[in-house]
């Protein structure tokens, strides 16, 4: 564990809302892109002189594009219903992180400069007055800086008399502040990845094919089965897509694995695509129609060179918004797959759809060294839906723990569910230069795992969201846990499933005692 | 002096009808590019109309969050649509006596909400960090028109045939406008509450048409059934 220069925050019983401080994490702020970063996702390199006039510009345009940001810039009252609501306010006491206030950093330029009212309070130089900002070249840092303290978690809107969404400001602030110059090394350096190679992490197709092979044989041995882990194989019924940390990472690739496994079971064939071997799309959290659907259309193109009939995604959770939300606006019609079945599908709308059906063998026993608690991804819960009934993307998951474990207990009601907390990682967040925040916004739910391992003896933490395990075995440690009490969803369920012939080490004694 | 109010009335009036036909009918006509609604949401139509009316009529999202803010909130807004609809007498005779009577006591509710809400905003601190001098300053304008209002009814009775009498002659100015009553009271609370028109569509009172106009609560959740796409982005695809 590194060492670092700012308190982690010590878990309390309960989460308080703190009193305000301004300016705790004013400092903070992810690297800046390099125009190398900025120009092949269509952005200028740098901030030029004209920096003012593009950012209002920018904002015009994203304000004539999006309803959704003229409403939410006019609609708000200030009640202050969302103020208490956000992790990061909770983990680091900032004024600025309350989402109304992060809201108001471009809300205050809107009023300014798009407003009647704003207008005729600026030329009566108190703009103050009806909430309004001059537009100051430090206002940019100050956007950069708070806006990449904010995980689109979608946590406040749940709470908004009128549902206003800061995700939507975010990715709107983000946006803009690229097209002036501004950009995010991670997130546009990893877009670029995408593009160039076919992955976040930059794995080519052959490293990929070395991996699945691997993934085979670990299977075959300690099972006794030979299942397959194919890569670009025609004509296969189903292709999978699925983030690429999966590929290697623990605990992702063990639920690669369980996918596999259960395909198997379920008799279907499938296939991985090294056109489309990121689920990921992280257009989304820099804001950006375009490049959101750029990503998503090799999606598209795989789907139609490979001749497969259905897609399905694997456990991510923004990934899964924009495969559910957004996959048929991006890159649909999908009219050339099968219409039985919804496009895309979530693993685990399949794996639960496998065990209604009785096709999977499984014993839940076989998870008994583990008491499971599950972490509703933010993405998921309150920008998606799995199965048929709203609030599937709630009880779909937990049916399928239930199903595989013998031990499960949820957290604190109001930290589960459309209530849920980030993981504080996510909206691409996950980056070392941002560590501090993520390890402070990482407080509420730290807080609400510790209570069930104390009270209840949960063990380990299930959850369906790359970025949640990446970010959860990161900051575990800080607060006096283990890193690998993070879990995949479909690592249990490999656990569980007992394939059609295997042969465990335990059996195969006994087999021998028996002859 | 009536003949002026007759006029700051009709300007103030024109001002509210198209401040808010204008935003509503830019909020119309801007697109929603992509589907966001918050989940769990419903899945039909009729699904969304139910959950804007709970959102509308009972602050469902507010209640969920906070009930300090849901009371005073909800106290101030049932109030006003009250008095509101109590004030309906000084252009017609639709709402029978035995409604108005006890409607007059709403003034009480809109009153003890908005001063609620007001001790919130300053005793709150993270609701104190957040509001602009303009926050105060609704506030106490809202409150102003209720208390004047209500000091009509309980403490220092005005004309009302007269005040009825001048708004009918709004309605119908060719016949010559009505005189208000030589009542500071009357005056008073009409000022503000023209005042309070002309704000409407240049302030945060946009509140009102634009939680109908919210994405995170207007759409219907059904992304993968219906294929949902903006004019702009349409042309993306011709490229």
């Amino acid at each position: 564990m590194a060492k670092v220069d700012y308190e982690i925050p010590e878990l309390q019983e309960y989460v308080e809302v703190p009193e305000l401080e301004s300016g705790t994490m004013a400092h903070s702020a992810p690297y800046v892109a390099k125009p190398e970063f900025q120009e092949p996702l269509g952005y200028v390199g740098e901030v030029q002189d004209d920096w003012k006039e593009k950012t209002l510009d920018a904002m015009g345009d994203m304000l004539g594009k999006y309803r959704g940001l003229q409403v939410f810039m006019d609609s708000c009252v200030k009640c202050g219903s969302c103020t208490d609501k956000c992790h990061y306010y909770l983990g680091t006491k900032d004024p600025l992180n309350m989402p109304v206030a992060r809201q108001d950093l471009m809300r205050r330029v809107y009023r300014r400069y798009f407003t009647f009212a704003g207008k005729f309070f600026g030329k009566l130089g108190m703009p103050e007055f009806v909430g309004a900002k001059e537009l100051e070249r430090e206002d940019l840092d100050e956007w950069f800086s708070y806006y990449h303290q904010c995980s689109q978690c979608r946590r406040c809107s749940v709470f908004c008399p009128y549902g206003i969404d800061t995700a939507e400001i975010t990715m709107a602030a983000r946006e803009i502040l690229a097209r002036v110059g501004i950009g995010q090394k991670y997130s546009n350096e990893i877009i670029g990845k995408v593009y160039k190679i076919g992955n976040n992490l930059g794995l080519p197709g052959p490293a990929l094919e070395d991996t699945l092979e691997g993934l085979e044989e670990d299977v075959e041995d300690e099972t006794g089965v030979k299942v397959l882990y194919p890569l670009d194989k025609k004509g296969a019924d189903i292709l999978l897509v699925t983030p690429s940390a999966d590929f290697f990472a623990e605990p992702h690739v063990d639920g690669l694995i369980g996918y596999g496994k259960v395909f198997h079971e379920a008799g279907v064939s499938w296939t991985l695509s090294t056109t489309a071997s990121e689920a990921a799309n992280f257009g989304m959290f820099i804001g950006s129609y375009e490049n959101m659907r750029k990503i998503s259309l090799r999606i598209r193109e795989a789907a139609l060179e490979l001749g497969v009939k259905r897609i399905v995604f694997g456990e991510c959770g923004h990934a899964w918004r924009v495969a559910y939300s957004f996959l048929n606006t991006l890159a649909g019609p999908f009219d050339f797959l099968d219409p039985e079945y919804p496009v895309p599908q979530h693993i685990l709308e399949f794996t639960w759809n496998e065990i209604q059906k009785g096709t999977l063998n499984l014993d839940p026993s076989r998870n008994d060294d583990m008491t499971l608690t599950f972490h509703d991804s933010c993405n998921v819960a309150r920008a998606t839906r799995m199965g048929d009934e709203p609030g599937g993307q709630f009880t779909i998951p937990r049916n399928v723990i239930k199903s595989v474990c013998n031990n499960y207990v949820d957290m604190d009601p109001d930290t589960i569910y459309e209530k849920t907390f980030c993981c504080g990682g996510g909206g691409g967040l996950l980056t070392d230069d941002l560590m501090e925040i993520r390890i402070k916004g990482g407080m509420p739910r730290m807080t609400a795992l510790n209570n069930v391992i104390e009270e209840s003896g949960v063990t380990h933490m299930a959850a369906i969201c790359a970025i949640c395990k990446s970010q959860f075995t990161k900051i575990l440690p800080y607060y006096g846990m283990e890193m690998d009490q993070i879990v995949s969803v479909h690592q249990l369920v490999s656990n569980a499933l007992i394939l059609t012939g295997q042969v465990d080490e335990d059996d195969e004694d006994t087999d021998e005692e028996a002859a | 002096m009536s003949v002026a109010y007759a006029i700051l009335f009709y300007i103030a009036l024109a001002i509210l009808v198209i401040g808010v036909a204008r935003r509503v009918i830019m909020y119309a006509k801007a697109p929603a590019p992509l589907k966001i609604p918050t989940t769990p949401a419903p899945t039909t139509q009729t699904g969304v109309v139910m959950r804007l009316f709970r959102e509308v009529v009972f602050f469902e999202s507010l209640f969920k969050s906070t009930k300090w803010t849901w009371i005073f909130g909800w106290m101030f807004h049932i109030g006003l649509f009250a008095v509101l609809a109590r004030h309906s007498r000084y252009f017609n005779s639709l709402m029978p006596a035995e409604i108005v009577g006890p409607l007059k006591y709403a003034a009480f509710a809109m009153i003890i909400g908005l001063v609620g809400l007001l001790i919130r905003r300053f005793a709150v601190d993270r609701v104190r960090y957040i509001s602009s001098p303009s926050d105060f300053a609704m506030l106490f304008l809202l409150i102003l028109i209720g208390v004047s209002g209500a000091m009509m009814t309980f403490v220092s009775h005005t004309d009302i045939t007269m005040v009825t009498h001048f708004f009918h002659t709004l309605m119908w100015p060719f016949d010559g406008i009505g005189q208000l009553p030589g009542d500071i009271l009357v005056w008073v609370h009409l000022l503000l509450v023209a005042s309070l028109m002309i704000i409407f569509p240049v302030s945060k009172l946009l509140h009102a048409p634009g939680v109908f106009f919210s994405p995170s609560r207007n759409q219907v959740d059904n992304p993968r059934e219906q294929r949902h796409i903006s004019d702009w982005a349409k042309k993306l695809e011709q490229n």
